[in-house]
């Protein structure tokens, strides 16, 4: 689930007098990691920093350090381990009591993320295109029929990425809007604590009356697939079902629908970079991955705990203690992506780690990939005017939440 | 960066893969994913002109699930080191 992380602190509390750095660090821009990362990463090694429950954590900021603390066989992420640093209030025991699979360990991780890989193959995901792109023309007609100015995120993404997931889930369209109201409570700042926990238990709510109704009339879709083979043969148990479904579909629709405002943002005030894509369509997925990169929205999901010692480029982890593998740093680190700053959708490096690293990296990403793709591609298509409605520094930024966004994008076209 | 030598020659294993499809997208010539998710490997020998993309699925597989070896290879004990992902 993406809990909210608290309020971020502009710039970082930092280290002149040794003390360590306050975390998590607020972006200046929403177009670029925060500024803090780049002293932490030019000094090497690692950075010692306070999380909001008092915590202390180690930052990783290199891209090779990021790349080898994940995907180290010690690099633990079982949210009931004490050291595990959850950065949100209750998020920890959130995650120890629901167990999600992306807050496991092996043996255990591996079996369930085996139940969803064959859900997201390269194969299956280019199988969904079609109906990905209706999705994307439904929904980018109803947006331009709106009166403008409109917004972006509600009108668009948000409804691009919910119907997605719910068409790969098997959420029949009769719930959607119930769904979209749910998961639009969950995801706004505005939200209390009890509003979110309202909204996640109707949706816990939702997906155990699907998981009935599956066992009874299974369909072409995840829920019915895993309803009828874990399930039906025990290898799962029922509330775990529950919560990997959840997982699966809030990570699902939260970071497209954040992804897809902000890559068209990012490369409206690149009108140099549009072009190139507008003149020569199959730059397309290599801009895609160049914008996932640049933007790196998932910078803090990366919560681990060593369980041994990792050793890294000039430091090491020491057992026992929680750190933190900043993506954004990570995708922004000049050593790996020469000039990292500037959003060139024909960078040949495609290594970027916005999508994690090791055993735990994204399960959806190629669904990411494409539903990004097309919705751009879309979006741009039938809108060749669109521009931001305001000025972009009234935009409200999103760095309360786990996955960095913009609550609101007025546009126009 | 590996560096690569004359006739490579590539091991996937599918008990550590993640399934994510990096090697595919990287390689769909030498790379596929089973019904599972689960890497499969279409060619062991790798052409000459699939070099580079097979060097890119290395070092894109998460999981150090593809191991790339020049060939022919002397058989060394599996340290389990040369499924680490290389270097930037
Ligand atoms: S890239 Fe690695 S982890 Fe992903 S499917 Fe291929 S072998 Fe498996």
């Amino acid at each position: 689930m993406t809990s909210p992380v608290p309020d971020a602190p502009d710039a970082p509390d930092t280290t002149a007098d040794g003390a360590p750095a306050a975390f998590p660090l607020a972006r200046s821009c929403p177009f670029s990691p925060p500024d803090g990362y780049a002293p932490m990463r030019e000094k090497g090694g690692l950075t010692k920093a306070v999380i909001p429950s008092g915590k202390e954590v180690w930052l990783v900021t290199g891209f090779q350090d990021v790349r080898t603390a994940l995907s180290h066989p010690a690099a633990g992420s079982d949210a009931r381990h004490p050291a595990f640093p959850a950065l949100g209030d209750g998020e920890q025991a959130v995650a120890a009591e629901l167990r999600p699979f992306i807050r496991m360990d092996p043996p255990e991780h591996t079996r369930i993320r085996r139940m969803l890989v064959g859900e997201f193959t390269v194969k299956r995901v280019r199988a969904m295109r079609p109906a990905v792109e209706a999705i994307c023309r439904e929904q980018a007609d109803r947006l331009l029929s709106l009166p403008a100015p409109a917004d972006l995120v509600g009108e668009y993404a948000n409804r691009v990425s919910t119907t997605v997931i719910c068409r790969l889930l098997g959420v029949p369209m009769e719930d959607l809007e119930f769904f979209r109201r749910i998961t639009s409570v969950s995801g706004a700042r505005t939200s209390t604590a009890e509003e979110v926990g309202a909204a996640l238990s109707d949706l816990f709510g939702l997906i155990d009356r699907l998981i009935d109704e599956k066992a009874q009339e299974p369909g072409d879709d995840l829920i019915s697939r895993l309803v009828n083979g874990p399930l039906a043969r025990g290898e799962i148990t029922r509330t775990s079902l529950l919560s990997q479904i959840g997982i699966t579909l809030n990570a699902g629709h939260e970071t497209s629908r954040n992804m897809i405002p902000l890559a068209a943002l990012d490369l409206l005030r690149h009108p140099d970079q549009l072009d190139l894509l507008r003149e020569d369509p199959s730059l397309w997925p290599g801009a895609v991955d160049e914008l996932l990169r640049h933007l790196s929205v998932a910078d803090v999901i990366t919560l681990r705990v060593a369980t041994g010692d990792i050793p890294l480029e000039g430091a090491t982890i020491p057992a026992g203690d929680g750190f933190i593998a900043l993506l954004a740093a990570a995708d922004h680190d000049p050593r790996a992506f020469p000039d990292p700053g500037r959003l060139d959708i024909t960078r040949a490096q495609r290594n970027h780690v916005a999508f994690g690293y090791g055993a735990h990296q994204c399960v959806g990403q190629n669904l990411g990939r494409l539903e990004i793709e097309v919705a751009l591609r879309v979006l741009f298509e039938k809108a060749p005017g669109l521009r931001l409605a305001v000025p972009l520094e009234d935009l409200p930024l999103r760095s309360t939440s786990a996955i960095f966004g913009l609550d609101e994008v007025p546009v126009s076209w | 960066m590996v560096n690569p030598a004359p006739g490579l020659r590539l091991a996937a294993d599918a008990d550590v893969c993640a399934g994510a499809g990096q090697c595919v997208r990287a390689a769909p010539e030498l790379f596929d994913q089973d019904d599972d998710g689960l890497v499969v490997l279409l060619a062991a020998d790798v052409p000459e002109d699939s070099r580079a993309r097979a060097l890119d699925a290395v070092d894109l597989c998460p999981s150090g699930a593809i191991a790339l070896r020049g060939h022919p290879a002397p058989p060394a004990p599996d340290t389990g080191a040369d499924r680490l992902p290389p270097g930037p």
